[in-house]
């Protein structure tokens, strides 16, 4: 198969998906059998599609043109590459999970949860093989939408409230401020194509440069930056398949996609570093990353705790956006891989605890690691390629970015990276150490659901793997930086 | 072009309003099939024009002389781009919506009285469609009474209903009179200045008239006059009740189409007539019409937000809509006002199917329209609700949606024209939109229902009309070429063939 077909391949199947699982309600069996189907397909798509992006091809997928210099088509970059290998990746594991999960949990109106579901991935697949910043503007609000029936799954007063908040931010920022900024790119240019070494070196005033940067960094309210966060915490309310592959992966991971994008294909990283447009979006997410470090260790719920941890691990990639060089260029677009399998595996374990024990709260864990060892030892493991203790694959990524931050001689940077990484320990792991060295208060049930035990094995073994074979990754993000 | 086909501008106004007479002597039960069979015929006609335009250069037009007597004697009639792309736009909506016309009324009209209401239906489409096509300054009042009585009689066909229909009506026909009454006296003014009533003439002859006095009197009258038909702020208090008391089909056919062809006329009397005098027509457009958009835009908005009828919370939201487009018109440039051409179309597809899809879904309920009726009919009407939800999500312009192109295209002709602080209301007012929306979508799909949920029946003559609607502003929103296209010609054309 060609690299262009599998373009098409990969972003039709999960829409196919989304429209045969309605077909199949009444058949739940070979519903659920369709997303991970779907999802082995993508990501073969996907693989191919990397691949030929190695082999220094560019996939392009043209559909119309919608004016001159504008074209509504796919077009994949290296960086695009990545984000699609791992939203292709980790949908086979959410999947499975997923089903696990809905059954064991009895959820209502898991047709509707699974077709929009599938419409999330290939809206997250879209944004990363889109050919222009249109494009990924286009399929960045399809994303929103598509993912507000899973936020309000339960359909609760405070999954409402939260689903309410969910748009407002995210639509709202989108509207106001992301858009303007496309149009803004638009009007200076004349062009919104990906371009390595950026289109705006000579283009715009440079004392206009920190504003713009501020419109597409408020204005992508997926990437959490602090004081836009508020949205991610209120979307826990959603079933954890939800929390695990869109609100620790896709979505999110879509949001800093799109800054890393902007910055290393739309302003270029050294005009952005040449212009200094970017010194106080540093600083910003360092705040960020120490700010949600600290409110994370005060929260008590597992799945609050994960949104504000993934809140400062969003940070570190715009932070490596910002800091505006090559090294931290290639540590933040690795974290996206990097943080993905290690985020979505302690979701794993968070939905798995709740699902077979009913408990979701850190401080209910006590002993619990004997009676569900597989999940604790994954969870543990997670927890140190967020640290970043080698032999796990976050500690490529830390390292790249400190690299990068020492590159730009800010010795600040790294201490917040050092201080945030010792906040990861403690909240990290406090649920392992409670899970292995107290003893269980009063004993509760413990169900055997082995699909929902799969998938953060598996993924936590990744892990290890991203380590020792960080490939393709590793070989797509120095494309990236090649001019 | 072929001979026939020069008479096309007559054929599409003369059709609706031969028809409405020969509805109006058949037997009631045939009033529908007439109105369909009348809207079709001009809808067909409008698509030949179209095509042809969009093959013609940007300064074509095609005049069409009534009865064979040349201006400045005659009558004529004149087609270009501009005309080509509203008369498109109102004739399609205007076949639409008549489909669905005869499953819409429910219960609103006795079947004896269906005769005569779709005569007055047919007469306001023929009234508006005169209306674009007209050269003549003076043809033009006389469509605007055409239409505006005919359709003040379909406001007051909703008494059956609610009593307030007629008070909204009767508001309606007072306030559109004095709209009407002082377009007139604009054209007086004019007329007496040059001697001429046909649009080409007197732009002509304007420049050179000795006194500008009363050339700008005149202007100013036509201007506010017309506002008043296009329900801009602050004259626009007629729209909501009537568009909230009249019959659910009569308000489907006035959202999507009554509002456009003033809009239309209001440009053209700015460009065409008075395009001629040197900035006076550009300093009304950027100083008194951009302002007051704004006012509507944010108003209607707001409104809208905290509106308990459904029906009624469109009928705000289209004032803010209507404020769009005259926003895209007062930045008075070449993008600007090709943004202004394309949400015409645009808004018209999409409240044109709103309206059409809120009417199949009322039905579910005795045609009540408040929210607190409309809970949980979403699930239990996929086919009607979910057209309806494409339709709204194009409201609000969310990407794959025709909204989209005419936010993209307004937004860039403000911040291509300096216009930055503008450009954040809208953006803004755009982002607020979402909240009225949103509610709507709650109420119809998230929330929970008491009694069990069974499917309703739903008709086909709404839903397949609210489909086409809402596959078409899926289709325009990404393959947004030919209203863009038109909407760049007819700009063009305004400003006088300078690209």
């Amino acid at each position: 198969m060609t690299a262009d077909n599998a373009i098409i391949l990969g972003l039709v199947v999960p829409l196919a998906v989304a429209v045969l699982t309605p077909v199949f309600g009444s058949r739940p069996d070979i519903r659920d059998i369709l997303g991970p189907l779907g999802g082995i397909v993508s990501f073969y798509a996907a693989m191919t599609v990397a691949l030929a992006v190695l082999n220094g091809e560019t996939p392009e997928w043209f559909i119309l043109s919608i004016s001159e210099g504008l074209n509504f088509s796919f077009k994949v970059t290296p960086l695009g590459a990545v984000f699609g290998l791992v939203a292709s990746g980790l949908w086979i594991m959410a999947a499975i999970y997923s089903v696990g999960y809905m059954r064991g949990n009895n959820e209502a109106n898991q047709t509707r949860f699974n077709a929009f579901y599938a419409i999330a991935v290939h809206a997250a697949l879209a944004i990363a093989w889109s050919g222009n910043l249109l494009m990924l503007f286009i399929f960045y609000e399809v994303l929103t939408f598509s993912t507000y029936p899973l936020v309000i799954h339960k359909q609760t007063k405070d999954a409402m409230r939260a689903g309410r908040l969910y748009m407002g931010i995210l639509v709202g920022t989108s509207l106001m401020l992301l858009l303007p900024a496309v149009i803004w790119v638009w009007i200076a240019t004349g062009s919104l194509d990906f371009v390595p070494g950026g289109i705006l070196a000579g283009k715009i005033d440079p004392s206009y440069v920190p504003w713009m940067l501020a419109l597409f960094a408020f204005g992508v309210g997926k990437s959490a930056l602090m004081p836009i966060h508020r949205w991610l915490p209120a979307a826990m309310v959603a079933p954890t398949p939800v929390s695990a592959l869109l609100h620790a992966v896709a979505v999110v991971k879509a949001g800093v996609f799109t800054m890393l994008m902007v910055v290393v294909y739309i302003f270029g990283y050294d005009f952005l570093s040449l212009t200094g447009g970017s010194v106080w979006l540093i600083w910003l997410a360092s705040f960020t990353i120490l700010a949600s470090s600290v409110i994370a260790i005060q929260k008590d719920d597992i799945k609050a705790r994960l949104a504000y941890s993934t809140i400062s691990q969003l940070s570190y990639i715009v932070l490596g956006a910002a800091l505006a060089n090559e090294l931290a260029a290639k540590g933040a677009a690795l974290h996206i891989v990097m943080h993905a399998s290690a985020k979505i595996t302690l979701f794993f374990c968070a939905g798995a605890i709740y699902v077979s024990a009913h408990l979701n709260k850190v401080s209910q864990l006590n002993g619990l690691g004997y009676r569900m060892p597989l999940i604790f030892i994954a969870f543990f493991l997670a927890s140190l390629s967020i640290i970043g203790i080698p032999p796990l694959g976050g500690s490529w990524s830390k390292f790249l970015l400190m690299a990068g931050a020492a590159d730009n001689a800010m010795i600040m940077v790294i201490i917040v990276l050092a201080v945030s990484s010792l906040m990861n320990v403690w909240y990290l792991l406090e649920p392992v150490i409670r899970g292995f060295y107290l003893s269980e208060k009063t004993p509760v049930d413990v169900a055997k659901l082995p699909l929902v035990v799969i998938p953060p094995v598996l993924t936590a073994i990744l892990c290890i793997v991203l380590f020792f074979a960080p490939w393709p990754f590793l070989p797509l993000i120095n494309m990236m930086v090649m001019p | 072009m072929i001979e026939w086909m020069l008479h096309l501008p007559g054929i599409i106004v003369v059709i609706p309003l031969v028809m409405a007479i020969i509805v109006a002597l058949l037997p009631s039960r045939l009033g529908w099939l007439g109105a369909v069979i009348g809207s079709g015929l001009s809808f067909w006609a409008a698509i030949i024009l179209a095509l042809h335009m969009l093959e013609a250069n940007a300064m074509t037009r095609i005049s069409y002389f009534l009865g064979g007597w040349p201006p400045p004697w005659g009558i004529e009639f004149a087609v270009d781009h501009a005309t080509a792309l509203v008369i498109l736009t109102i004739t399609a909506l205007g076949f639409l919506s008549t489909m669905s016309g005869n499953a819409l009324i429910f219960k609103d009209i006795h079947d004896d009285d269906k005769g005569r209401f779709f005569a007055a239906w047919l007469l306001t489409l023929g009234g508006l469609l005169g209306l674009v096509m007209t050269a003549d300054a003076f043809n033009l009042f006389v469509f605007f009474e055409i239409s505006s009585l005919a359709s003040v009689t379909l406001v007051a066909m909703g008494s059956g209903r609610d009593k307030r229909a007629l008070v909204a009506a009767f508001n309606y026909l007072v306030i559109g009179a004095i709209g009407a009454t002082f377009y007139v006296i604009g054209v007086g003014f004019c007329y007496a200045m040059t001697g001429t009533l046909n649009m080409v003439d007197m732009a002509s002859r304007l420049p050179d008239v000795a006194n500008p006095i009363p050339v700008y009197i005149g202007l100013a009258f036509m201007v506010s006059g017309v506002m008043v038909k296009a329900a801009i702020f602050p004259v626009h208090i007629w729209l909501p009740p009537s568009y909230g008391f009249a019959p659910m089909a009569v308000t489907s056919l006035l959202a999507a189409i009554a509002t456009k062809a003033s809009l239309y006329v209001l440009i053209r009397i700015l460009m065409t007539i008075f395009g001629g005098i040197a900035d006076i027509p550009l300093l009304i457009m950027q100083w008194v019409l951009m302002p007051l958009a704004l006012m509507a835009i944010l108003l209607g908005t707001i409104l809208a937000i905290y509106e308990k009828d459904a029906k009624f919370m469109l009928a705000h939201s289209s004032v803010a809509q209507i404020g769009y487009i005259v926003l895209g018109f007062g930045v008075a440039t070449l993008a600007g006002v090709q943004s202004g051409f394309i949400h015409i179309a645009n808004h018209a597809m999409i409240k044109g199917g709103m309206f059409i899809g809120l009417g199949g879904l009322a039905m579910a309920v005795a045609g009540k329209t408040d929210f607190s009726n409309l809970a949980g009919l979403g699930r239990r009407m996929p086919l009607t609700s979910s057209g309806f939800l494409i339709c709204g999500l194009s409201l609000i312009g969310v990407p794959l949606t025709a909204g989209f192109i005419s936010k993209f295209y307004l937004v860039s002709a403000i911040i291509s024209a300096g216009y930055w602080q503008i450009a954040a209301i809208v953006l803004l007012s755009s982002a607020l939109s979402v909240i009225y929306l949103w509610r709507l979508v709650e109420t119809l799909w998230f929330s929970p229902v008491t009694d069990v949920e069974t499917r309703l029946p739903e008709q086909p003559m709404i839903y397949i009309p609210l489909w086409l609607l809402a596959g078409a502003n899926i289709w325009l929103g990404i393959d947004a070429g030919l209203i863009t296209g038109l909407a760049k010609m007819a700009s063009i054309t305004l400003f006088g063939g300078i690209s």
